[in-house]
């Protein structure tokens, strides 16, 4: 009894140390070279060469613009898809559908996904050749560009495909809290067709609270380098590949020249940050005109429309891929227009099955400690804040989501010098630590509100029955909350399966992980070997998920309320 | 004063006191006894399923022969174990390093060896280096840089062009040829984006088949020389720029994905580093099985691929036995099968002892690999500076064309 209330104050420190120690560090780590200090090169700053050097390099505007340009508009296009689909058809029975559809969904891992998306929408995927050559004529792949554009296209549709799923999940959340349903009717009953009623009454309820994911959103989108690499341009590409492409650069002098790109990055994010900022309030200015004027829009079956076909096509977009990975890790000779394989094999899983093996212990020994590590901390931080009536100001869940919202790009490389520094070992451990930045804002994220919503009278009437706040916690608090726990638990391993940067750089490139294998393999392109990692991935964040459901209502089989928690 | 006790603590915990002094590679006996256990994390790129899995094979084998364990580490890019090694070394982790052995050759073993980065000179004092065909193969200067035994050869490359047979009829043994047939065939041929390696070896190639006097190429090329000399690449290349595949608007980012775009019916044509890497695509499903393979008429470029141990390695010894064990005869000849890799090798085949010769007579080298006397004798690689100006003066050309 003592030492708990000695040692649960001390939980939201450590957790904020383990939060934003490797952030800062990081930062610090890069800000060296990026003004010419790097001794081992023989280089000593502070000088400001690797700017010039930056902005000599002749693609540098146009990746910043591309960078810009594919980061904004694919975080407002999800915005905007999720907001149609949302306001078309909440609380409707198709729209359990899509929800059930796409929560699995959010797990299968970036790379995997856009490898899908890439084989469906090529000039030789699967959609020319459902057409070709009976109605196009095609016997060959037309010389189109498609995937790498100039624009930016396919890569804003790769993430608009993975963005959407994760916004829609969040803002579902959310309308637990806000209980839309209401004052949707209202405004219904004043006349207001659906969408616009939606989108003036309840939108901005949710926006209020979804706000940082968006924003989260928007910075992931500006700096990403798996998806920018199979979908973006190359010629030039966007600022986070190149950056990563100089790290790996033999001449060492452009490793200053990537630190000098990692700040402009971050400079990027803010700059971007800051014009969402404006563009919200002058949204907001003029939406309140528009709705002074007081259209009704009762007449909106084709906006509902739309909406239900941007779900589906997200939907399919990432169902096809995924099933097009599951037949390329089948396939023997499959070559265009055939639709399918020549023939099955196993070889391709045969092939790999030692290393991924391995891949998969490491993969879930990793995302167990992180996981474990992460949700006695959190949970911890909930009680003692719960205990010491501290609460979780606007201010400290920016603190939360800072990991998120500065590149990776910008911090990895440099923690990794700075670990060094330290004569730390690289390895499993300091992985393990640089996971548990990104796994615990969604550990928190996933348990906030919850743990909010249990009903206290609960714990007044077990204190009144004489149980100490330690047996509320252990036997009362946490038992109800079994459900929603899991869940954070699988949403926590499906983070740490996914991330790659950490792992390899922090790891010493000795940590390999299921997804270390399957970015590794992608580099070469080899569509089999991608298909099976990718399957694995995917297979490895969905299983908890799969665990968190079912556990539950084996355990609750009699206690119906709280099966969902 | 604390934090720099706290460093050498943990330090000498993680350095195994035997790697303090290292052994010296002549007293071979001595290596084999210190190898013994050791564990030798191998870098080196990871794209490619088929060497993955030779690899693991190598691994296998001299881990039940010397008791070496050796884990793969996956690379997507070479210079990312230059980076580490150097990361290491400016923090002074001068033992224990991360790294015992790294796949290397051209511009990355120039850096290192310039930088101090490695251990040596042992790979000529390997027992298996008496077979290495010193003679007939260029394994004593990799990129014109001289090799002075820092790295051990392992395999033999040369570049081809594959064709689908199905899409062109005959070999396109030319410079001229290939800009005829592309400007025929628009949007058929492209390659690897540089500074891919693969994508800077098509430039090279191609400047050494343009250019009537190779001998320059050798020495490094000099703010007076350059221009002149690669204007003829830049000509050829704007007239074949516009017929490439997008219109040069986009490229392959690997020369896996380029064999991925020609069994997709994308491509007809494309550059490849390894005679057998045809045949070996068919077997594995690939490339159609109407893919054949030629070389130019005034020969191609050919290099070996190495391997070279950190200054900083923790098992320099398991480190050289699996480099012996990459030259023996057993690990050749598998290297040079088709369906394990299809590498050239690096052996004097005629000098080996006869049960070893056997080995290497007895390879089927695939349905579209070319015979050692239709590859002809490789040419010489240019100074890796010509390489490093020209993949630069490509990318302000064409890299970031938009």
């Amino acid at each position: 009894m003592q030492t708990q209330h000695t040692f649960l104050p001390f939980l939201p420190a450590l957790t904020l140390l383990a939060l934003l120690g490797p952030v800062v560090g990081g930062l610090y780590g890069t800000l060296l070279p990026a003004f010419g200090h790097l001794p081992a090169a023989g280089l000593s700053g502070p000088s400001l060469d690797p700017f010039r050097g930056l902005l000599a390099w002749p693609g540098f505007l146009p990746s910043v613009r591309l960078s810009m340009v594919t980061g904004i508009g694919a975080a407002f296009l999800s915005l905007s898809v999720v907001a149609l689909i949302l306001a078309g058809w909440s609380g409707t029975r198709a729209f359990r559908w899509v929800e059930r559809l796409l929560s699995p969904l959010l797990s299968v891992p970036h790379a995997a996904a856009a490898f899908g998306l890439a084989f469906l929408i090529a000039p030789s995927g699967w959609v020319v050749r459902l057409f070709s050559p009976w109605l196009t004529g095609w016997e060959r792949p037309p010389d189109v560009l498609i995937l790498q554009d100039p624009l930016g296209l396919s890569l804003i549709a790769g993430l608009v495909v993975k963005e959407v799923p994760f916004l829609l999940l969040m803002s579902i959340s959310a309308m637990g809290q806000v209980g839309g349903a209401k004052q949707l009717a209202v405004a219904q009953s004043l006349g207001y067709g659906r969408v616009a009623g939606w989108l003036a009454v309840v939108f901005p309820a949710i926006y209020v609270r979804i706000r940082l994911p968006v924003l989260v959103v928007l910075a992931w989108s500006m700096s990403v380098v798996d998806v920018a690499v199979i979908l973006g341009p190359s010629t030039p590409s966007t600022l986070s590949v190149q950056i990563v492409r100089w790290m790996s650069d033999p001449d060492l002098t452009f490793r200053l020249q990537a630190a000098a790109a990692a700040l402009v990055q971050l400079g990027l994010v803010i700059v971007a940050l800051l014009v969402w900022t404006a563009a919200e309030w002058s949204l907001v200015q003029l939406s309140k005109r528009y709705f002074h004027m007081g259209r009704r829009h009762a007449r909106d079956r084709v906006l509902r429309g739309v909406g239900a076909g941007l779900a589906g096509t997200v939907s399919l977009a990432l169902i096809l891929g995924l099933l097009g990975l599951v037949l390329w890790s089948f396939a023997g000779f499959w070559s265009f227009p055939d639709l399918l394989p020549q023939q099955f094999t196993l070889r391709s899983w045969q092939r790999h099955s030692a290393g991924s093996f391995d891949a998969l212990t490491e993969t879930a020994l990793i995302a167990g400690c992180v996981v474990t590590l992460g949700i006695v901390l959190t949970l911890g931080c909930l009680e003692a804040e719960e205990r010491h009536n501290l609460r979780l100001t606007s201010k400290g869940m920016w603190l939360l989501y800072l990991p998120l919202l500065v590149p990776q790009t910008a911090f990895i490389p440099g923690l990794q010098t700075l670990l060094l520094n330290f004569g730390l070992e690289t390895g499993r451990g300091a992985v393990i630590l640089a996971h548990l930045v990104f796994v615990l804002p969604y550990l928190r994220l996933s348990l906030q509100d919850p743990w909010m919503q249990w009903d206290r009278r609960q714990a007044v009437s077990s204190a009144a029955l004489g149980a100490s706040p330690r047996r509320i916690f252990w036997r009362v608090r946490l038992p109800m909350l079994l459900a929603p726990i899991l869940t954070a638990i699988a949403v926590g391993v499906a983070v740490s399966v996914g991330q790659y940067l950490p792992t390899l750089l922090i790891g010493g490139g000795r940590v390999e992980t299921l997804t270390t294998e399957a970015v590794a393999l992608a580099s070469g392109g080899d569509r089999r070997a991608i298909g099976v990692f990718g399957l694995l991935q995917t297979a490895a964040a969905l299983l908890p998920f799969a665990i968190a459901l079912v556990v539950p209502a084996v355990i609750w089989r009699n206690r119906k309320g709280l099966r969902h928690g | 004063m604390k934090t720099h006790w706290l460093k050498i603590a943990v330090l000498g915990a993680l350095v195994p006191l035997t790697s303090w002094a290292d052994t010296d590679p002549k007293n071979w006996d001595l290596v084999l006894e210190k190898a013994q256990g050791q564990t030798v994390y191998w870098n080196a790129w990871g794209g490619s399923p088929t060497t993955n899995a030779f690899i693991e094979w190598a691994g296998d084998r001299v881990k039940e022969e010397f008791g070496v364990t050796v884990e793969h580490v996956k690379l997507t890019d070479t210079a990312d174990a230059v980076t580490r090694v150097l990361s290491e070394k400016e923090v002074d982790k001068d033992q224990g390093g991360a790294i015992d052995l790294i796949w290397i050759n051209g511009a990355n073993f120039a850096s290192m060896k310039d930088a101090e980065l490695l251990f040596g000179p042992w790979a000529e004092d390997l027992p298996g280096w008496r077979h290495v065909d010193v003679v007939g193969k260029s394994v004593q200067s990799d990129f014109t840089v001289p090799v002075e035994g820092f790295e051990s050869p392992w395999a033999m490359a040369q570049v081809v062009f594959m064709y689908d047979t199905a899409d062109i009829a005959d070999p396109l043994p030319s410079a001229n040829a290939i800009l005829d047939w592309a400007k025929a065939h628009p949007g058929r041929y492209t390659y690897p984006q540089p500074p891919d390696f693969l994508g800077t070896t098509f430039l090279k190639q191609m400047l050494v088949e343009l250019i009537d006097n190779s001998e320059e190429l050798a020495l490094p090329a000099t703010d007076d020389n350059y221009d002149a000399v690669t204007a003829p690449l830049w000509d050829y290349l704007a007239e074949l720029t516009p017929v490439l595949w997008r219109e040069g608007r986009a490229y392959p980012p690997s020369g896996t994905r380029q064999i991925q775009l020609m069994n997709d019916g994308e491509l007809d044509l494309a550059i490849s580093f390894s005679p057998g890497a045809a045949s070996t695509a068919i077997a594995n499903y690939e490339l159609p099985d109407t893919v054949r393979t030629f070389v130019l008429d005034k020969g191609t470029i050919g290099n070996a691929s190495y391997v070279a141990i950190p200054y900083n390695s923790s098992a320099k010894e398991g480190a050289m036995v699996l480099a012996n064990f990459l030259l023996s005869a057993e690990a050749q000849a598998n290297a040079q099968d088709p369906n394990v890799l299809g590498y050239g090798t690096v052996l004097d085949v005629a000098g080996l002892p006869e049960e070893d010769k056997k080995r290497f007579d007895s390879l089927d080298l695939g349905i579209a690999t070319l015979s050692p006397a239709e590859l002809g004798r490789a040419q010489a690689e240019p100074h890796p500076s010509w390489m490093t100006r020209i993949a630069d003066d490509w990318q302000k050309r064409y890299g970031v064309a938009q």
